[in-house]
């Protein structure tokens, strides 16, 4: 496909691997955090981190809305789905994800003996629109989750439910801030930063980077003096957004730059961000898993859009549930842990029974390492 | 999740509604989220919306930053 298969030629990737090779300096350690799931996974599903020298090291970041997804707020979709008469619509990676008591939304959907909740999964909120539309006796909520690429449509949705009066459809809004994740990464001490050795920079979203911008990273440079390169999800684009942190590392800089300049500016999606600011409010405070309760890092909607809002129209309140003890999802999502220095890795945790979120979506760390990396562990 | 791919608008609807190329397959996407988008544009489709366009210029001047790596080998950075 056209935009896709340019940005995937091994040999120019190899090329690449050779002159991230000769700008590293020796006996340098360089710690990058690549902040997306989507960079996680291109890292994995095409070996980058074999092509890189010893001195540079990827650390996964907490940029997976499925594994940031606390207990708690499946336990509500999940209590939503219960509720006779509703409809939940949920995008297909959550379905797996564990919630309490061994539950989870597929599990729910099957039923356990007595009755099955009716839970459908979507590919987008239009589809979720039309069965409102089409089932104007049953209640339809949208379970909507994840960063600012899904938040937009979900606004436009709920404008458009307004627009025509679809009494019978609401949102659980659980949508995120990427920049709110990255603040808290960077605020934690440097010795718990990657592992213990403190980040050098970060590979910044694609996608959440081409409807918020490039701007509201700046912080980072200038406040913590990290450079931010924001890279496309195409291997090509990873190594060289790697090359160019690797010169900014080398000379002192800390700038933000941008290598997927083929469909992200500074300013972003105009339109999409006046769309979220319209629909949507700062929430005080938000519980992710991993990271634990970020002031401001995630949205609700707004007073004149309250009749949308599930969790004033039905009776669920959030509730805080430990995670599993003996699961690392958290120490993985601030990237202080490899995947496989979890006990539970590919033995009791795996894709088709997951205990921790980081193995439920294909972008979750342990998800990616499991489907690509697994074996090589071995030799 | 914030997956997404590039695909080309083959046609424009009605409600800000288009047909895109996805591949080979053609599916019904919004354009709502964006302005001025024309047949024969690509854009970066995720659940269902077009979040932004491709700059084929741009796309091009990348691609050539690598092509020139490949011609020339490559100089001290």
């Amino acid at each position: 496909m056209k935009y896709l298969d340019e940005f995937r030629d091994g040999a120019l990737a190899q090329l690449l691997a050779r002159k991230i090779a000769a700008t590293a300096e020796p006996g340098r350690a360089y710690r990058f955090m690549e902040f997306c799931g989507g960079h996680t996974h291109a890292i994995s599903r095409y070996g980058l981190a074999d092509l890189l020298p010893p001195e540079l090291r990827m650390v996964h970041g907490p940029g997976c809305p499925v594994c940031v997804l606390p207990i708690g707020r499946v336990d509500m979709a999940i209590a939503l789905a219960s509720t006779p008469g509703v409809i939940l619509c949920t995008y297909g990676d959550t379905l797996r994800v564990p919630a309490s008591g061994g539950k989870s939304l597929l599990k729910a959907k099957a039923g356990n003996g007595d009755r099955c909740s009716d839970i459908r999964m979507v590919y987008s909120t239009l589809d979720a629109l039309q069965i409102a539309r089409e089932q104007p006796q049953r209640e339809v909520v949208f379970f909507a989750i994840g960063f600012e690429t899904t938040t937009p449509p979900t606004a436009l949705a709920i404008r458009q439910a307004q627009k025509e009066k679809l009494a019978n459809f609401s949102v659980l809004c659980c949508h995120v801030l990427t920049p709110a994740a990255m603040r808290t990464i960077l605020a934690a001490p440097e010795a718990e930063q990657g592992g213990g050795v403190a980040l050098h920079g970060f590979i910044g979203p694609a996608h959440v980077s081409t409807v918020i911008g490039s701007r509201p990273y700046e912080f980072v440079a200038a406040d913590y003096h990290k450079p931010v390169v924001i890279a496309g999800f195409e291997p090509l684009d990873v190594m060289q957004a790697i090359l160019m942190l690797l010169r900014q590392v080398n000379t002192g800089r800390a700038e933000v730059e941008n290598e997927f300049v083929r469909a992200v500016s500074r300013e972003g999606n105009l339109k999409a961000q006046a769309c979220m600011a319209e629909v949507f409010e700062l929430r005080d405070e938000f519980e992710w898993r991993g990271l634990g309760v970020v002031p401001h890092s995630a949205l609700k909607l707004r007073a004149a859009y309250a009749a949308f809002d599930a969790e004033r129209r039905f009776d669920v309140a959030y509730r805080s549930v430990p995670d599993q003890p003996a699961c690392e999802c958290g120490a993985i999502l601030r990237g202080l842990k490899r995947p496989q220095a979890c006990r539970l890795f590919g033995t009791v945790c795996t894709p088709e029974n997951p205990v921790g979120s980081c193995m439920v979506s294909s972008e979750g760390a342990c998800a990616a390492h499991y489907s690509y990396g697994r074996y090589k562990d071995r030799h | 999740m914030c997956l997404a791919l590039p695909v080309e608008v083959i046609a424009l609807g009605a409600d800000a509604m288009a047909t895109v190329n996805l591949g080979g397959v053609k599916k019904e996407i919004s354009l709502a989220l964006l302005d001025d988008v024309q047949i024969g544009d690509y854009v970066i489709l995720h659940v269902g919306y077009a979040l932004s366009k491709l700059d084929p210029e741009e796309a091009a001047a990348t691609l050539a930053l690598f092509a020139e790596m490949q011609a020339g080998g490559f100089a001290a950075p």
